[in-house]
C-alpha cells in the first residue's frame, strides 16, 4: 500500500513524465478519433453501396416501394407545399423593399423564380422532408433493430436491404423531385399573389416576366439536387436506424443524427451541385 | 466446404456443430472456445447467467453473427463463410423463436405467421392464410386473431404466434431464445408443453437458451451448461441434478453463494 502511494506520488510529481503521458493521451484521443471516423466513413460507404445494389436487383417489393411513395410524397405535400407558398410570399415582398429604392420593381418576378426553382424549393423541402422522413424513417427501422425483427426477417430469408432499405431509397429519390416541382409552381404563385393582389402588379405582365426570364436548367438543376436530396435524407434514415444502438435512447439517438446529418449534407451537396452546374 | 461426420452421444449424426467458435467484442472475449453438437432430433438447451454469452453463441450458430474463429456445421457442411445468398437459403431450414416474439408489427398476425411462406414460395395469399391458420391453431390461437395486429395481443399470445412462425415453414432446426422469459409460471409451462409437441410433430432438432431451469428439465434431452464463454459442463438432462460440478450445482439451485459471483456493485 506504502509502496503504491510512493510510485504514485513519484509519478504525479514528476513534471516531465507528467507532461510526456498528457501529450500521449492527447495522441491516443486524437488517434482514436481519427480512426473512428474514417471507420465510420467506410460503414457508411458499405452501406451506401450495399443499398444502390438492392435497389437494382430482384426481389422488388413493389407494395413497399408504392407504401413509401405515398408516405413520403403524398403525405409531405402539405409541409412542402406550405413552406413553398410562404417562402414565394416572402421573397416578393422583400426583394419588392430593396428593388423599389432602385426603381427595379420588374425585376421581382424574375428574383422570385430563380430563386424558388434553382435553390429555395429543392433545399427547404429536402430539409422539411429531413425532419419528417429521416426521422421517421430511423425511427422506425431503429425500433425494428432493437425488438429484434430485423434479425427476424433474416431468419424468414430476407434479404433487410431489399426489403426495408432499397423501397425507401427508391421512393425517396423519386418523390423528392416531384414535390419540388409542385412546390416551384406553389412558390411562384405565392409570390405571384402578394405582387398582383398587395403590390399592385399587372397579373399579365408578372406572369410574363417569370416565363421569359425561367429557362430549362433552372427548374432541371433543382429537380436533380431534389433527387441528390431526397437519396441523403432516405440514405441517412435508414443507415441510423439499420445500426442503432439498444433501447430506447439508442432509438432517439438514431432519429437525432438521421436529420441532424442529412440537414447538414443537404447544404454541403447543395453548395456542390451548384458549383457542377452554374460555375 | 469441410464435410463432418461428427458423431452424438447418442450415435445419431450430429444435425448442428459449434467447433471451436470464438467471439470478441473490442477486448471483451464473449465466447472461448464452443464446442457444441446436438443430435438429430434431439433438443439441445444452453443455460448459464447473464453475460454468460448464451445469446452471442445463438447467434453465432444462426448466422446472425459471424464466428471472429471456429466452425458452424449443418447437417456437416460448414456454413461459416456463407454468403447473404446461400445464408437465405439456409435459413430455410431454420425456425427461431424470439425473446421478444420480433414480430412485425406493420403486418397482421396471420402474415407475419405466413411470412417465409410469402416470401420465399410461390404461394397463393389465401392458401398462406389456410396455412397460418393452421399453425395458430397448432399453438392453441384461434382464427378470430388472425386479422389483429401483434400490438393488440398479450406477451403469452405474442410468444405464441411467434412460435407458431418458427414452425411455419416446417424447418429441421429451431432456436428458442430464452422462451419462457417474461411469461408467467402457467403460461411458460404451456410454452414449454406447445416446444415439445412442436418438435414432436415435425422431427426437428432444437437448440435453446434459458435461465429457467424448470423450462430447461422440461424441454431438454441434453443440457450445457455456459460460464464466462466456456461450456463447463455437457450431460444429458437428467444427469443435472447430480453434475459434481459446483458451478453447475450453484445455477440449478440459484443461491447466491457458490464458485460463480455475480457483478452486483
Amino acid at each position: 500500500m506504502n509502496d503504491t502511494n510512493v510510485r504514485q506520488r513519484k509519478t504525479a510529481y514528476n513534471p516531465i513524465g507528467f507532461v510526456l503521458m498528457q501529450v500521449l493521451n492527447a495522441c491516443t484521443k486524437v488517434g482514436q478519433m481519427i480512426l473512428g471516423f474514417f471507420a465510420g466513413v467506410g460503414k457508411l460507404s458499405l452501406f451506401t453501396a450495399r443499398g444502390i445494389k438492392s435497389c437494382f436487383t430482384p426481389p422488388f417489393y413493389a407494395r413497399h416501394i408504392g407504401r413509401q411513395l405515398v408516405d413520403i410524397g403524398y403525405y409531405s405535400l402539405p409541409v412542402v407545399g406550405l413552406t413553398a407558398l410562404f417562402t414565394g410570399m416572402v421573397l416578393a415582398l422583400q426583394s419588392y423593399t430593396g428593388f423599389a429604392r432602385f426603381n427595379a420593381e420588374s425585376a421581382i418576378a424574375n428574383v422570385v423564380v430563380l430563386s424558388i426553382t434553382r435553390e429555395l424549393a429543392p433545399v427547404l423541402a429536402g430539409l422539411m422532408v429531413a425532419g419528417r422522413i429521416g426521422a421517421s424513417i430511423a425511427a422506425e427501422i431503429a425500433t425494428m433493430r432493437v425488438t429484434e425483427q430485423i434479425d427476424a426477417l433474416v431468419t424468414l430469408s430476407t434479404n433487410p436491404f431489399k426489403y426495408l432499405i432499397a423501397p425507401r431509397l427508391i421512393a425517396g429519390t423519386l418523390m423528392l423531385p416531384v414535390l419540388v416541382l409542385i412546390a416551384d409552381i406553389i412558390g411562384v404563385m405565392g409570390g405571384y399573389a402578394v405582387s398582383v393582389y398587395s403590390l399592385g402588379f399587372l397579373p399579365e405582365s408578372y406572369l410574363r416576366q417569370t416565363w421569359d426570364f425561367l429557362q430549362f436548367i433552372d427548374v432541371f438543376s433543382g429537380l436533380v439536387k431534389a433527387a441528390v436530396f431526397g437519396f441523403i435524407v432516405t440514405l441517412m434514415g435508414c443507415y441510423y436506424g439499420y445500426y442503432s444502438g439498444r433501447g430506447a435512447q439508442g432509438v432517439g439517438s438514431a432519429t437525432i443524427n438521421a436529420v441532424v446529418s442529412s440537414s447538414i449534407l443537404i447544404l454541403v451537396f447543395n453548395y456542390v451541385l451548384t458549383q457542377v452546374f452554374f460555375s | 466446404m469441410i464435410a463432418n461426420t461428427k458423431i452424438g452421444k447418442d450415435g445419431a449424426q450430429a444435425k448442428l456443430v459449434l467447433d471451436n467458435v470464438h467471439k470478441s467484442f473490442g477486448q471483451h472475449h464473449v465466447l472461448d472456445g464452443i464446442d457444441l453438437s446436438v443430435p438429430k432430433g434431439k433438443s439441445l438447451v444452453v443455460i448459464g447467467g447473464s453475460g454468460s454469452g448464451k445469446s452471442v453463441m445463438l447467434k453465432c450458430a444462426l448466422g446472425l453473427m459471424q464466428p471472429d474463429s471456429g466452425h458452424v456445421r449443418v447437417d456437416g457442411v460448414d456454413t461459416t463463410e456463407y454468403d447473404t445468398e446461400q445464408r437465405n437459403e439456409l435459413m430455410k431450414k431454420f425456425g427461431m423463436l424470439f425473446q421478444g416474439g420480433a414480430l412485425f408489427d406493420s403486418l397482421p398476425i396471420w402474415e407475419n405467421v405466413a411470412f417465409g411462406l410469402l416470401q420465399n414460395t410461390d404461394i397463393s395469399k389465401k392458401d398462406a392464410r389456410d396455412v397460418a391458420i393452421d399453425k395458430l391453431r397448432a399453438v392453441g390461437l384461434g382464427s378470430k386473431i388472425a386479422d389483429q395486429f401483434p400490438a393488440e395481443l398479450s406477451g403469452g399470445m405474442q410468444k405464441r404466434v411467434s412460435l407458431a412462425r418458427a414452425i411455419a415453414s416446417d424447418p429441421e432446426i429451431i432456436f428458442f431464445d430464452e422462451p419462457t422469459t417474461g411469461l408467467d409460471p402457467i403460461m411458460a409451462d404451456v410454452i414449454n408443453d406447445l416446444i415439445i409437441k412442436c418438435r414432436e410433430d415435425l422431427g426437428a432438432t432444437t437448440l435453446s437458451i434459458t435461465h429457467d431451469m424448470a423450462s430447461a428439465r422440461k424441454i431438454a434431452d441434453n443440457i450445457a451448461m455456459l460460464y464466462r464463454g466456456k461450456i463447463i459442463w455437457h450431460g444429458k438432462a437428467g444427469e443435472i441434478e447430480n453434475s459434481n460440478n459446483n458451478y453447475v450445482d450453484q445455477f440449478v439451485h440459484g443461491r447466491a453463494d457458490g464458485p460463480i459471483k455475480m457483478d452486483v456493485a
